[in-house]
């Protein structure tokens, strides 16, 4: 049966409104040009194809079901109350196969010491086996050879995925030239190397261990990777509408109008934001164990508070895009063709519509990308001090918490908060580096 | 510049006036003190009696802005949860926190180790991110510039989480350099700061090096560089009087901007560190959902942000003297 989460319907609106937007740029020669410009910095390529294979598994871990209970034919078919995403279906193996406690990257035996019973009968404290991982070994001689054996198989494939990927770029660059497709190919090529053995790999160890109550924690990591995504991008959709109003009235009507905005950011700004934003989260939070009746299933009540959390830090934070569209409207208001249009008696609605906003489009799209990874990076510390998603909620936040103790216990619990920390430098790092070719391609004043 | 002063603080009051009302709003309006009891008495099952105790013992019995109640005026329109729980925040009178202490008296014992903290952090780091980006700038496209933008750009995808787990396993639990966290005033409370100074001042590095290289790269290719190189200026003078001068006022814009974000950076450095300042007790307060200390602190929160606004303004008037305010 499928569940419909606020944020997964918005999430794919988003992904229409991109779609559209970008059949609109293809008939905008401007745009389409700058799109261009974009796409010919080698690290806008490479970073787009990281940023396509995050939004691949955020867009497949959000269409949610709940899964249908064995039932007796004849019987009324029951759905579990569990919801699960398509992206759990390829991973049925990593979500299913949980071990008791911390098992380390690819061991096979227990992290720490139980209480067994020996071959001979005494009892005796050991390394117990896995579960899952290397379940497969009789013993630890064989390790060695079989990790080898995986990896090589996994490097093959990429191999061969990476050889046919080559040959469709290399049909791609003759017809488009200009752009550096062999960064797009080292990118996907590094990909694939990795996910290669991994996937390989993961079909029977845990390779990148487990967590305190035994799950994958590479399952933990790919399921994280949609509240980053989530965050991300609910959030400007939130703060464009209001930033772009706001700043452009203020810039085109001036007076009363601007004094009044300037008032309310200069009030929201002195705020320091994770202090609103820990507000508005409690409030939230107390509103939601007042209101159990409102939520069907403990995942709705989880997606209610991340959209809660996009819409909030999206309201405390649309001051920044509001100031530099202020001034830039200042400054195009004054000039000719505007003038020329108001003078013609082109209503001002229209000319906000027509002359003024395409004209500061390009400081939106340079602050969406910009704004992006700033508010996965604020997910994390948010969700650490305990005003970020929901506890339930997969996320990097939530990965952190859950294991800041790890690093001072005996011996060291190192691999999750590394997997954490790895996955979301690459995330942040694609989009900064994307923000930074679309800054480039955008900026009037850079322009050739 | 006095008449400047006065003016720019009586500005200050309508924005505090508006912070205000924005608190009362989200902590009594949007949930009703009857929801706050219901959350801090925890179970499901609250008598009407048990809230209504909470209420009374903490103030919150009253009506939200008119008090009909009362015989007087005067009374109906003070003896409100907004008068006497938000509007005594301009007193600096913040009353009291859950475990009823003083929120005032503990801001001013909790604000020194904040402020020891802080302080170093603000001024190491900006002297180490414009030494940073004076170089790259000045010895640009060979490879310590290409690659201390490359270290930048990697830098500013650290989650600052990760600085201070790394920071303290590494120095505190491996090499044993100093003690992993705890607090101690006077002369001893160097060996506790070393590691969050060191951590905060490296966390800004990337971001902040990265724009002032931009700046410096802009100032220099202006022409009155090109006139004192061709007058003869020796390049030390050339960079230090004409070139980080001129790029001073920018940097000095963009400094107020990140004080919010040290604000919150000392919110993680103190709750890691165990250093009781004001972030931790802010830390304390969200979790603990201590709203009277909430309140508290985003009034002061705000009060900081404007006060800094000011000195900015200030700065500018020291670091450009063709700057006058009026």
């Amino acid at each position: 049966m499928p569940v419909i989460l606020a944020t997964d319907v918005l999430v794919w609106l988003l992904v229409l409104a991109a779609a559209g937007y970008g059949l609109y740029c293809r008939r905008q020669p401007h745009l389409a040009a700058a799109w261009q410009r974009v796409f010919r910095s080698p690290a806008a390529m490479a970073s787009s194809v990281a940023l396509v294979f995050f939004l691949g598994v955020a867009l497949l871990d959000s269409l949610h079901y709940r899964p249908a209970l064995d039932t007796r034919p004849g019987e009324q078919k029951a759905y579990g109350t569990e919801v699960r995403s398509v992206l759990d279906l390829p991973l049925a193996d990593l979500r299913g196969n949980t071990e008791k406690t911390y098992s380390a990257p690819l061991a096979m035996v227990s992290y720490a010491k139980e209480q067994v019973e020996l071959p001979n009968g005494k009892m005796g404290r050991e390394f117990p086996r896995l579960r899952f991982g290397g379940s497969h070994l009789k013993d630890a001689s064989e390790w060695a050879g079989d990790v080898t054996r995986r990896v090589l198989a996994g490097f093959a494939a990429s191999v061969l995925l990476f050889i046919m990927a080559a040959l469709v770029i290399r049909r791609l660059g003759k017809r488009r030239p200009e752009i550096p497709w062999n960064a797009a190919l080292a990118a996907v090529g590094g990909l694939l190397f990795v996910t290669g053995p991994a996937v390989a790999l993961s079909l029977c160890y845990h390779v990148l261990g487990t967590d305190k109550v035994g799950q994958d924690v590479l399952y933990l990591a790919l399921k994280s990777v949609r509240t980053s995504v989530v965050i991300g991008t609910l959030t400007t959709i939130v703060l464009l509408p209001v930033g772009i109003a706001l700043g452009i009235m203020a810039g085109y009507f001036r007076g009363w109008v601007d004094d009044v905005i300037q008032y309310v950011y200069t009030t929201l700004n002195s705020i320091p934001g994770v202090l609103l934003i820990a507000a508005s989260v409690l409030m939230v939070q107390v509103y939601v164990d007042t209101h159990p009746d409102l939520f069907q299933t403990a995942a709705q009540r989880a997606d209610f508070r991340l959209l809660m959390l996009c819409i909030i830090m999206g309201l405390t934070s649309w001051t920044g895009l509001t100031r530099v569209l202020r001034g830039e409207t200042l400054k195009l208001s004054q000039l000719e063709y505007v003038q020329a249009a108001h003078a013609f008696g082109v209503r001002q609605p229209r000319i906000l519509a027509r002359h003024i906003l395409p004209n500061v489009a390009h400081i939106v799209i340079i602050t969406l990308a910009l704004d992006f990874s700033g508010f996965v990076l604020a997910e994390a510390v948010l969700s650490y001090i305990g005003v970020g998603v929901d506890p339930s909620t997969n996320s990097f936040g939530t990965i952190i918490n859950a294991a800041r103790l790890e690093m001072s216990r005996e011996p060291v619990v190192w691999w999750t908060l590394a997997t954490a920390f790895t996955f979301m430098f690459v995330l942040v790092l694609a989009a900064n580096l994307f923000a930074d070719a679309a800054r480039d391609g955008f900026d009037p004043r850079v322009r050739v | 510049m006095f008449a400047y002063i006065v003016r720019r603080l009586l500005y200050a009051i309508p924005i505090l006036v508006g912070v205000n009302l924005l608190t009362f709003a989200l902590f009594f309006v949007v949930n009703t003190p009857d929801d706050m009891a219901r959350m801090q008495l925890g179970a499901k099952r609250v008598t009407p009696e048990a809230i209504e105790k909470w209420k009374a013992e903490r103030g919150y019995d009253l009506p939200l802005v008119w008090n009909s109640n009362e015989k007087f005026f005067l009374d109906k329109a003070t003896k409100t949860i907004f008068v006497q729980k938000s509007a005594k925040l301009f007193l600096f009178d913040f009353g009291y926190s859950e475990d009823k202490r003083d929120i005032a008296g503990e801001i001013t014992t909790r604000m020194w180790p904040s402020l020891a903290l802080q302080v170093p952090v603000f001024f190491i780091g900006l002297a180490v991110c414009i030494t940073f980006a004076l170089l790259m700038a000045v010895f640009r496209a060979s490879y310590l510039d290409v690659w201390g933008v490359v270290l930048c750009v990697a830098m500013m995808a650290i989650s600052m989480l990760f600085y201070i787990i790394g920071g303290q396993y590494l120095f505190s639990k491996v090499l044993h350099l100093v003690p992993i966290s705890g607090y101690q005033g006077g002369g001893d409370a160097f060996k506790f700061l070393i590691l969050p100074v060191a951590i905060g001042v490296i966390a800004g590095i990337g971001g902040a090096s990265r724009l002032y290289r931009t700046l410096f790269l802009e100032e220099m290719a202006k022409d009155f560089v090109r006139t004192a190189r061709a007058k003869g200026l020796s390049e030390r003078v050339v960079l230090f009087r004409h070139v980080l001068r001129n790029a001073l006022i920018p940097i000095l814009t963009g400094v107020v901007v990140a004080i919010p974000f040290l604000f919150l950076g000392s919110l993680l450095q103190e709750s890691f560190f165990g250093i009781p300042g004001l972030g931790s007790y802010t830390i304390e307060a969200i979790q603990a959902q201590d709203f009277a200390v909430l309140r508290a602190m985003v009034f002061i929160g705000a009060v900081l942000y404007i006060l800094a606004l000011i000195a900015t303004d200030i700065s500018y008037t020291v670091a450009d003297p063709r700057v006058r305010l009026q």
